[in-house]
């Protein structure tokens, strides 16, 4: 109800703004679309099929490098967690690479890939990847020493550590770094289409601010937010049918 | 039963021989045990008493396999321990309930992992339940229940895996005194029946006299061996026996002194 009724205030904002300060000449309406507009955008679209194939694009980018980037993170993650020189090697090169901004790294991707999906694809799971690694990295180190012992005193092997007690305990961390990454790629799929891409949502973004089109920018921003949280609503949804024990408390 | 191990019945199952812990880099820290040489027979439960910080703990973590000594060695029917193992059965201090399973599941966690096939176990989960008397919550979680129902479910978890050593680390301390008694009653009875070799930890030296072959009261940190009696009472024990309280009285008297360095 609450959450209705903020998104009604935010819309109901927005056509104010837009409306009255066209209305009353205080905003250039060159410069703030209005609901209307963006609708009207849309629909045009929608029509002629090519906001739905948009869409498609920049959802399949979105889920193969979140997919493959999701993957890695797991799998070194665990291999991180159970291997300590691995993680002794893998750590420093990490600290290394994390903190240059990615997007100072996209020129490269279209260097190294092209300018078809790949370069695409390999920027979002580069992006996603760090936050997610070390968010699970760390979720799996952080698991209490006293539930690893008991399983082990219970006869649990090395394995079975790892799958019946560090997986589960470290679950809430797990999807909380899938969440992260999501919301990131979401975030550097725009980027990764602004440059060299012929369609997706950051395409049609871009190609709005070229033909001056500020309808079809807000259209783009609006559905790509509308992406995100339909998936984070999604996966909230699956953490809590997974961690449904941490509610009960 | 599968109790003795090479020394055969009645022979020592836990041979503690010289072992020193120190904690920190190098073990340069303060030592938290000293020189302690223990020896517990096969089907014989030996209370460990000693004011809080003794290293009574560190002791029990040692014989589970969790960390090694410092110096000295320890072995079960034997044999040097190599890290944690089924045989070695432990109850926590603090509980150490899987928070993601249910009560069911927890004390079905052990039997799982052996390979106990599905009827059987749901016949375990039942049977320690109920011996805890947590039948009617075996499908909530543990942040569902309080303390004493969480220890409870750590006793039943460990018990169901039927390790022939059982480290139980003041594994009644969280429960009123009737539910105390109780379960007291229920592992002296359990002792008679099945014979396992069992530590205990408390600090209740009533629950010691009550349910002890031998107790070892160690002196205040660092932790040695300070005393050892043997407790000549019949099997099923009367706490209100003449024989009963003298032992009592002794024993208090002896950690008293320990206690009483800790505060000076
Ligand atoms: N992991 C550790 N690192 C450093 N010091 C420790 C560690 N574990 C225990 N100690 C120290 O070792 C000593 C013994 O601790 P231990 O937990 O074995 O005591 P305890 O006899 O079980 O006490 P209590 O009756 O309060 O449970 C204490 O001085 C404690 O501070
Ligand atoms: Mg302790």
């Amino acid at each position: 109800m609450i959450r209705a009724a903020a998104l009604a205030g935010a819309l109901t904002a927005w056509a104010l703004v837009a409306y009255g300060g066209r209305a009353l000449g205080l905003v250039n309406p060159v410069l703030m679309p209005t609901p209307g507009e963006v609708v009207e955008v849309a629909g045009t679209l929608a029509r002629d099929g090519s906001l739905a194939q948009h869409l498609a694009v920049s959802s399949l980018r979105i889920a193969e490098g979140f997919g493959l980037a999701a993957a890695a993170a797991l799998g070194l993650g665990l291999l991180v967690a159970v291997y300590t020189p691995a993680r002794l090697m893998l750590e420093p090169v990490i600290e290394f690479v994390r903190p240059i901004p990615p997007l100072a790294f996209l020129p490269m991707f279209l260097v190294w890939f092209g300018l078809g999906e790949t370069s695409k694809v390999a920027f979002i799971a580069y992006t996603t990847f760090f936050p997610m690694f070390i968010g699970i990295a760390a979720g799996l180190g952080r698991v209490d020493v006293m539930l690893l012992r008991a399983a082990a005193s219970l006869g649990a092997s090395r394995r079975e550590l790892l799958r019946r007690v560090a997986l589960p305990a470290a679950l809430p961390s797990i999807v909380v770094a899938l969440r992260l990454g999501f919301g990131l790629a979401i975030f550097v799929i725009v980027g990764a289409e602004f440059m060299g891409a012929d369609a997706g949502l950051g395409n049609l973004i871009m190609e709005g601010r070229v033909f001056f089109n500020p309808a079809q920018i807000v259209m783009g921003a609006l559905l790509l937010g509308l992406l995100g949280s339909l998936v984070n609503g999604l996966l909230q949804a699956a953490e809590r049918r997974v961690l449904r024990w941490r509610a009960l408390g | 039963m599968t109790m003795a191990g090479p020394g055969g019945a009645g022979g020592a199952r836990v041979q503690i021989e010289g072992v020193h812990k120190a904690f920190g880099l190098d073990g340069r820290s303060t030592p938290a045990l000293i020189d302690v040489s223990l020896e517990v027979q096969a089907a014989e439960l030996l209370c460990l008493l000693g004011p809080s910080g003794c290293g009574k703990s560190t002791l029990l973590n040692i014989v589970a396999g969790f960390i090694p000594p410092t110096r000295g060695r320890v072995r079960v029917d034997g044999a040097p321990i190599a890290g944690p193992g089924p045989e070695r059965g432990v109850v926590f201090q603090e509980y150490a309930l899987f928070p993601w399973l249910t009560v069911a599941q927890n004390v079905e966690f052990g039997p799982r992992l052996m390979g106990v096939p599905a009827a059987r176990r749901r016949e375990v989960v039942a049977r320690y339940l109920d011996m805890v008397g947590l039948s009617e919550h075996a499908t909530k979680f543990p942040v569902q229940l309080s303390g004493g129902m969480k220890q409870r479910v750590a006793i039943a978890r460990a018990l169901a895996n039927n390790p022939s050593i059982v480290l139980m680390d003041e594994p009644f301390g969280a429960l009123d005194a009737q539910t105390r008694e109780v379960m007291q009653e229920e592992l002296s009875r359990i002792q008679r029946v099945e014979h396992k070799t069992i530590v205990f930890v408390t600090h209740s030296i009533r629950e010691a006299v009550y349910l002890a072959d031998r107790i070892v009261v160690m002196t205040s940190s660092p932790g040695r061996v300070k005393d050892v009696f043997t407790i000549k009472l019949p099997e099923a024990r009367d706490r209100f026996a003449a024989e009963f309280t003298r032992y009592e009285s002794e024993i208090t008297r002896v950690v008293k002194e320990e206690v009483a360095k800790v505060r000076e």
